[in-house]
C-alpha cells in the first residue's frame, strides 16, 4: 500500500465527509443529521478533531434552536489583476463563485465585500464583473479602496451603480456605506492617479490618509435612518471596519465614533465589513462587528488593537496558496441578528453565533486557535 | 535662533558613507598667487594662506592660526549664532557614560557620536533598500505583480526570530533566507536569490529591523 502522509489521510477523510453531505443535498434533515453524526463519530474516534468544530454539524444543531430566517452568502476582497498578470487571484474568485453557486438552498442574495480589483483598473473591474455575473443569486456590491482611488470610483460606479445605498428586506434595513473615503493626500504631493492608487494599495504605506465615512456620508446615513423605527434590525455593509483597530494599516475608520453614535439608537445592529482579510469579531455598545475573509490572501493580526472578543483564526500555512482565504455565509436569524460562517478553504469552517457577540463573549465561544500569531 | 554646530574638518571617516556623487562639494576659488586655500565645512567660507603653497608642511601653530581665522570669519557672518563646541562629537567615548579617569581605553571602541550616526545611517540605508525591494514586485523579480508586503505589511508574520527551525513542508531545517526564497519562488513566482545576492541581504536587514527587541527563539513553531 502506498504511503500516505497524515495530512493526506486527513484531507481524504474530510473530502469523503463533505462529499456525503453534498450528496445528501435534497434529503431530509433527519438523514442529514445521521450522516453528519456518523462521520463526526468516526473522526472523533480517531482523535482527529473535536466533533463540534465541523461546521455542518453546528448548523444542524443550530437548526434545532435558531432557524435562520434567510441566508446571505459573501465573497470579498478578490484583489483581481487581469488574468494575464496573475491567474491565481482569478482562480480564487472563480472558486468562491462556484462554491456559492453550489449552496443548496441558494442564499437570498450574495454580498460582495469590496476590493474587487487590485489597482482599480477598468480591465480588472470588468473581469470582476464578468466573474460575479456567473452567480445564480442576486448580487449586492460594496466598493473598496482598491476599486476607487485610480479614477475615484468612476468606472466602478458605471458597472455597479451608487457606492452608497440602502434597502429593506424581510423586515431588516440594510445599508451599504461608502467608508473608504480619504482626505486628499495626493494633490499637494503632485501624484498621478496611478501613484495615488499605488499608495492606497500599500497597507503599510503611511503616506495615505485614514479611512472615513466623511461628513457627507454621515449626513446621508443619518437621513436614511431618520424614519426607521429603533426596533427594526439594522445591517450595515462597510468595507472598512467602522471602528478603530490598527491605524498604521488602515484597519481603521477615522470617524467611527460618529458613525457608531448614529447607530446607537437601534436595538439590533450588525456591521459586516471587508478589508481586514481575517476572522475578526468585535462588539461595541449595541453593535456586533464581523470581518469578512478574502479570497486572495489572509492578513496577519495587527501587532496591537485586536478586539478582545476576536477568536483568532489559526495562522495561515504559507505553503498553501488558499489557506487562510475563503468565503462564507451570514445566517440572518428571525431576530435580525446574524450567525456568521467563516468558510475557510482547506480548513474546518468556523461558525460564530450572534449570541457570542451579543453576550459579550460569555456564550457560544467559538473554538480557540491552536496556531496563534507569532 | 537654532544653535549652529560646526567642526573644522569634514571628517574623512565619513567618506565611504557620505562621499556619494549627490553630496555637494565646496568649490574653493584658487589663489591667484598659487597659495594654499582652506575651506570651512560650512561650504561657503574659505581663507587664502599667504606664503604657503599646497603640499607645504604646516606647523601645529600655523594650523591653529588658519582655524582661528576661519572661525573668526564665520562668527562675523553669523553674529547671532550661539556657538556650541561639539565636544561630544569630537572626543572618543570611553565605555560607559560619564566614565571616570580610571576607565579603560583602547583604539577599538574609541568611536564618537558622529561615528555612531554614520554607522546608523549606513545601516538604515540597507534596511531602507530592503524595504523598497520588499514592496516592489519588479525588484523581487516577480512575474505576477505580487510583492512581500501584500501578505506581510510591515514585515509582520515573518518571525525571523524563530529560525533556524525544521520546516515540515520543506522536510529540512530552514533559515529565514530559505523562506524568503521560497516566497520569491512560489507566491511571487520569481527566481530565488543567490546566498550572496545584495537583494537577499537587504531583505533580511529589513525583516530583522522590524523585529527589534523581540527575543531570539530559534526552532519555535
Amino acid at each position: 500500500m502506498a504511503h500516505k502522509s497524515i495530512e493526506t489521510k486527513y484531507y481524504e477523510e474530510r473530502a469523503s465527509f463533505f462529499g456525503d453531505l453534498t450528496r445528501l443535498g435534497a434529503l431530509s434533515r433527519r438523514g442529514f443529521l445521521q450522516v453528519a453524526g456518523v462521520s463526526a463519530g468516526i473522526a472523533a474516534a480517531k482523535g482527529l478533531i473535536v466533533p463540534q468544530s465541523f461546521q455542518l454539524i453546528e448548523i444542524a444543531q443550530a437548526a434545532e434552536t435558531a432557524t435562520p430566517a434567510f441566508t446571505i452568502a459573501y465573497i470579498s476582497d478578490t484583489h483581481l489583476y487581469t488574468r494575464k498578470v496573475n491567474d491565481r487571484f482569478v482562480r480564487s474568485a472563480v472558486k468562491a463563485v462556484e462554491e456559492v453557486n453550489a449552496l443548496d438552498p441558494q442564499p437570498d442574495f450574495v454580498l460582495f465585500g469590496g476590493d474587487l480589483a487590485q489597482l482599480g483598473r477598468p480591465e480588472e473591474l470588468d473581469l470582476g464583473a464578468q466573474i460575479l455575473k456567473d452567480l445564480k443569486a442576486p448580487l449586492k456590491m460594496m466598493v473598496g479602496e482598491h476599486d476607487w482611488f485610480l479614477d475615484m470610483g468612476e468606472h466602478w460606479r458605471s458597472l455597479f451603480g451608487p457606492s452608497q445605498y440602502s434597502f429593506n428586506y424581510k423586515g431588516i434595513h440594510f445599508v451599504t456605506l461608502m467608508s473608504v473615503q480619504e482626505k486628499d493626500f495626493w494633490t499637494a504631493r503632485g501624484m498621478t492617479p496611478e501613484e495615488r492608487m499605488h499608495t492606497v494599495a500599500g497597507l503599510d504605506n503611511g503616506v495615505q490618509s485614514r479611512f472615513e465615512v466623511g461628513p457627507e456620508g454621515r449626513h446621508w446615513l443619518q437621513t436614511d435612518l431618520a424614519a426607521i423605527d429603533k426596533k427594526t434590525p439594522i445591517v450595515i455593509f462597510s468595507h472598512s471596519p467602522l471602528y478603530k483597530y490598527y491605524r498604521n494599516w488602515n484597519f481603521w475608520t477615522e470617524d467611527a465614533d460618529d458613525v457608531q453614535a448614529i447607530l446607537a439608537k437601534f436595538d439590533t445592529v450588525s456591521v459586516i465589513h471587508g478589508h481586514t482579510h481575517q476572522l475578526l469579531l468585535n462588539r461595541i455598545g449595541n453593535i456586533s462587528f464581523y470581518g469578512l475573509l478574502s479570497t486572495a490572501w489572509p492578513w496577519p493580526y495587527a501587532p496591537e488593537g485586536l478586539p478582545k472578543l476576536t477568536v483568532q483564526m489559526n495562522r495561515a500555512d504559507p505553503f498553501n496558496a488558499f489557506d487562510g482565504c475563503g468565503d462564507g455565509q451570514l445566517n440572518v436569524l428571525a431576530s435580525g441578528m446574524i450567525d456568521k460562517v467563516y468558510n475557510l478553504w482547506n480548513r474546518n469552517p468556523v461558525t460564530v453565533r450572534a449570541n457570542y457577540l451579543s453576550s459579550n463573549g460569555t456564550k457560544d465561544r467559538p473554538g480557540a486557535t491552536t496556531l496563534s500569531s507569532y | 535662533m537654532r544653535p549652529h554646530r560646526l567642526a573644522f574638518v569634514l571628517s574623512l571617516a565619513a567618506g565611504p558613507a557620505l562621499a556619494g556623487s549627490d553630496v555637494p562639494r565646496h568649490q574653493l576659488t584658487p589663489s591667484p598667487e598659487g597659495n594654499l586655500v582652506v575651506g570651512l565645512c560650512d561650504g561657503e567660507t574659505s581663507i587664502e594662506v599667504k606664503g604657503v603653497k599646497p603640499g607645504d608642511q604646516l606647523t601645529r601653530e600655523q594650523g591653529q592660526q588658519i582655524a582661528g581665522a576661519l572661525m573668526q570669519e564665520w562668527r562675523q557672518k553669523h553674529p547671532d549664532a550661539e556657538w556650541i563646541v561639539a565636544a561630544a562629537d569630537g572626543a572618543p567615548e570611553a565605555p560607559g557614560a560619564g566614565a571616570s579617569a580610571e576607565s579603560q581605553f583602547q583604539t577599538y571602541g574609541a568611536f564618537t557620536g558622529r561615528d555612531r550616526r554614520i554607522w546608523q545611517e549606513s545601516t538604515e540605508r540597507l534596511v531602507a533598500e530592503g524595504k523598497r525591494i520588499f514592496h516592489d514586485d519588479k525588484a523581487l523579480g516577480g512575474t505576477n505583480a505580487v510583492s512581500c508586503d501584500m501578505c506581510h505589511p510591515d514585515a509582520s508574520n515573518t518571525h525571523p526570530e524563530t529560525y533556524p527551525k525544521f520546516q515540515v513542508q520543506l522536510g529540512r531545517v530552514a533559515l529565514l533566507r530559505d523562506m524568503i526564497n521560497w516566497c520569491i519562488e512560489n507566491p511571487v513566482r520569481g527566481k530565488p536569490f543567490a546566498d550572496d545576492d545584495p537583494r537577499l541581504k537587504a531583505l533580511e536587514a529589513y525583516i530583522l529591523a522590524q523585529r527589534k527587541g523581540i527575543a531570539l527563539d530559534y526552532g519555535k513553531h
